[in-house]
């Protein structure tokens, strides 16, 4: 029977359907950080007052008729969230059921701590009437849940198990140091990008690619220093990302596994930088503005996806040892039986 | 160890809830009146036989007002009786309207707040007034006039700020201000393009321009005086007057655009 089958306790290899619930549940993540992005962007952030409930409604049972102007943007997130909420205890509860990979099962946990957390800070930034440093912690902790629930996609990937543990190992350390600064770099970026929003320092260098007609700052406030700090790290995100993928197209070409994903980061990250400077020409339009929030957020999952498929060897020590005790747990069963 | 993650799910969702019951719940019933700081006490203040009237007048072509669009919420499309942004209201004369004058300096002792309630409409999803004067202490009432949500979100520099939904039509809200504070803005975040700004002064010798631009402080003692003028766009601009008993001085701002 289907349900008895997922159900079933496996060794390491992948659920198919717990894979496809997995990406589900990554849409719905990317999802709810644009629609984050599309609260901040619209200044739709305080329009529902209260927390949890919507204008003294339950969340679930507050009007569709009543979902006007700001309000549209901040419930349909809380909206939104609920939703991801929901599907992260299950994959937490599914995880743990099907999963034999111990630090899968506290990674689908860690998912769902993450998301009670987010909510929470989500709540509290409402209540305290947006404080930067809640509205900054909510926007970093979202990536930090994107991330780690595409991480746990590829974690139960057929490819992860079937095609990538079959490989050689790389044996290229360059490339393990690129590939472990450079998410740690996009992340740093994505920070400094929240600051920037939630400071309201995003036009407070008005001109792009030039500063202020010039290179460089001819006065220093501290918006101009957030939104400079952005710009000098979209060109090291750049830089990096340029040298990773050079790196690998050169030395590792045969390697599609890595190829894609450094193609594809590389054009993310163009798009993104020409995003960026187009939401300064459109003095911060709200769909700019959103879109560059999101490639943002496909900008850093693509870097972990890459970084993770780089270290790939690291992983199949732990598993193929946690699937060789399975196999013994099952032969001295067997034995006991037998006796 | 199954049972203990979830005994800990458990919990996290309990404190989770009871945090959340115990979270502010903006939404008031149908009237308000919170606890009011100190208002502005009694004596010391006095009134005299001055006044101090004029004009306030632009220099130069107004920015035409541009159209709102309110499609985000049919029922004020439906409800507005005026969609033009209202920074520049130019009357006849190039008298600007909507210019917060008030005596910025020169006034000593305390006054009592009026017992007079200042009402802030929100009709045809605008404010009315959308420039106005109170003094500390002061109540003014907020009023829900339309048939839709509203929320109040006042963001001072000084005062407290605060943020409460109105969704039902006649809702009203009582709030004071402790301390001066000049301009105090308000907004709503539903209808990003609601915005009003109120002045809070320790004395009542202030006045709003209205299209003709004049405006009439009156009451002073004879003294001397700086007398600010303030407007959302074109910023603030200060002159000094002097007033004997009983005479009426005459001032003009003019602010320049372009």
């Amino acid at each position: 029977m289907p349900v008895i089958r997922f159900l079933h306790p496996v060794g390491h290899f992948s659920m198919p359907w717990l894979h496809h619930y997995i990406r589900l549940l990554a849409t719905a993540s990317l999802l709810l950080i644009t629609a984050g992005g599309l609260v901040t962007s619209t200044g739709s952030g305080l329009s529902v007052p209260d927390w949890p409930n919507t204008y003294g409604y339950f969340m679930f049972s507050f009007p569709l008729s009543k979902m006007v102007g700001g309000i549209f943007y901040e419930h349909g997130h809380r909206l939104i969230a609920s939703i991801v909420g929901l599907l992260t205890i299950g994959l937490a509860v599914w995880i743990s059921k099907t999963d034999r990979r111990r630090w899968v099962k506290r990674l689908g946990w860690t998912a769902l701590g993450a998301v009670i957390v987010q909510g929470t800070l989500g709540g509290l930034t409402v209540i305290y009437f947006l404080p930067p440093g809640i509205s900054i912690s909510h926007a970093g902790l979202a990536q930090l849940f994107f991330a780690l629930i595409v991480s746990l996609a590829i974690f139960t990937s057929k490819g992860w198990h079937s095609r990538y543990d079959q490989r050689p190992p790389l044996n290229d350390r360059v490339l393990s140091r690129l590939a472990l600064f450079t998410p740690i770099l996009i992340y740093a970026q994505i920070l400094v990008g929240a600051t920037m929003r939630h400071t309201d320092a995003g036009l407070a260098i008005p001109d792009f690619p030039l500063i202020f007609g010039g290179l460089w700052p001819p006065v220093w406030t501290a918006g101009i220093s957030i939104h400079f700090a952005h710009r000098i790290g979209a060109l090291l995100v750049a830089t990096v990302v340029c040298a990773m993928a050079g790196h690998i197209l050169y030395h590792h070409a045969s390697r599609q596994e890595l190829c894609r994903p450094a193609l594809l980061l590389t054009s993310l990250v163009l798009i993104q930088i020409a995003l960026g400077g187009w939401t300064i020409w459109s003095e911060k339009h709200v769909a700019i503005n959103t879109a560059h929030v999101a490639v943002g957020a496909l900008v850093w999952v693509t870097a972990v996806c890459l970084t993770l498929r780089v270290h790939r060897e690291w992983f199949a020590t732990d598993e193929q040892t946690q699937h060789r005790d399975t196999q013994l747990e099952g032969v001295v069963t067997h034995s006991e039986a037998q006796a | 160890m199954q049972y203990r993650r979830v005994w800990t799910f458990v919990s996290i969702i309990a404190v989770t809830a009871t945090l959340a019951c115990n979270s502010r719940a903006d939404v008031p019933p149908v009237s308000v009146v919170p606890e009011s700081g100190a208002a502005g006490g009694g004596g010391g203040g006095t009134t005299g036989t001055s006044s101090v009237n004029g004009m306030v007048t632009i220099e130069g072509p107004a920015p035409m007002a541009e159209t709102i669009r309110m499609n985000s919420d049919p029922v004020c499309v439906k409800e507005a009786t005026m969609t033009d942004t209202e920074y520049y209201i130019v009357g006849g004369d190039n008298g600007l309207g909507n210019v917060f004058v008030y005596v910025k300096e020169g006034i000593s002792g305390t006054y009592p707040s009026p017992s007079e309630t200042l009402i802030l409409d929100q009709a045809g999803c605008r404010y009315d007034p959308h420039v106005f004067g109170l003094q500390v202490g002061q109540t003014v009432q907020i009023v829900n006039s339309d048939p839709t949500l509203h929320n109040i979100h006042a963001t001072p520099a000084v005062n407290p700020e605060f943020n409460t939904g109105q969704p039902i039509q006649g809702m009203t809200l009582d709030r004071t201000f402790d301390q001066p504070e000049v301009m105090l803005p308000f907004k709503c975040d539903v209808h990003g393009w609601m915005n009003a700004y109120v002045g809070v002064l320790p004395h009542p010798f202030f006045d709003t321009t209205a299209g003709a631009g004049t405006f009439d402080i009156s009451n002073l003692p004879a003294g001397d005086y700086v007398l600010e003028a303030w407007h959302e766009m074109l910023g603030t601009q200060t002159q000094n007057v002097t007033v004997a008993d009983g005479e009426t001085a005459e001032v003009t701002f003019t602010f320049s655009v372009g």
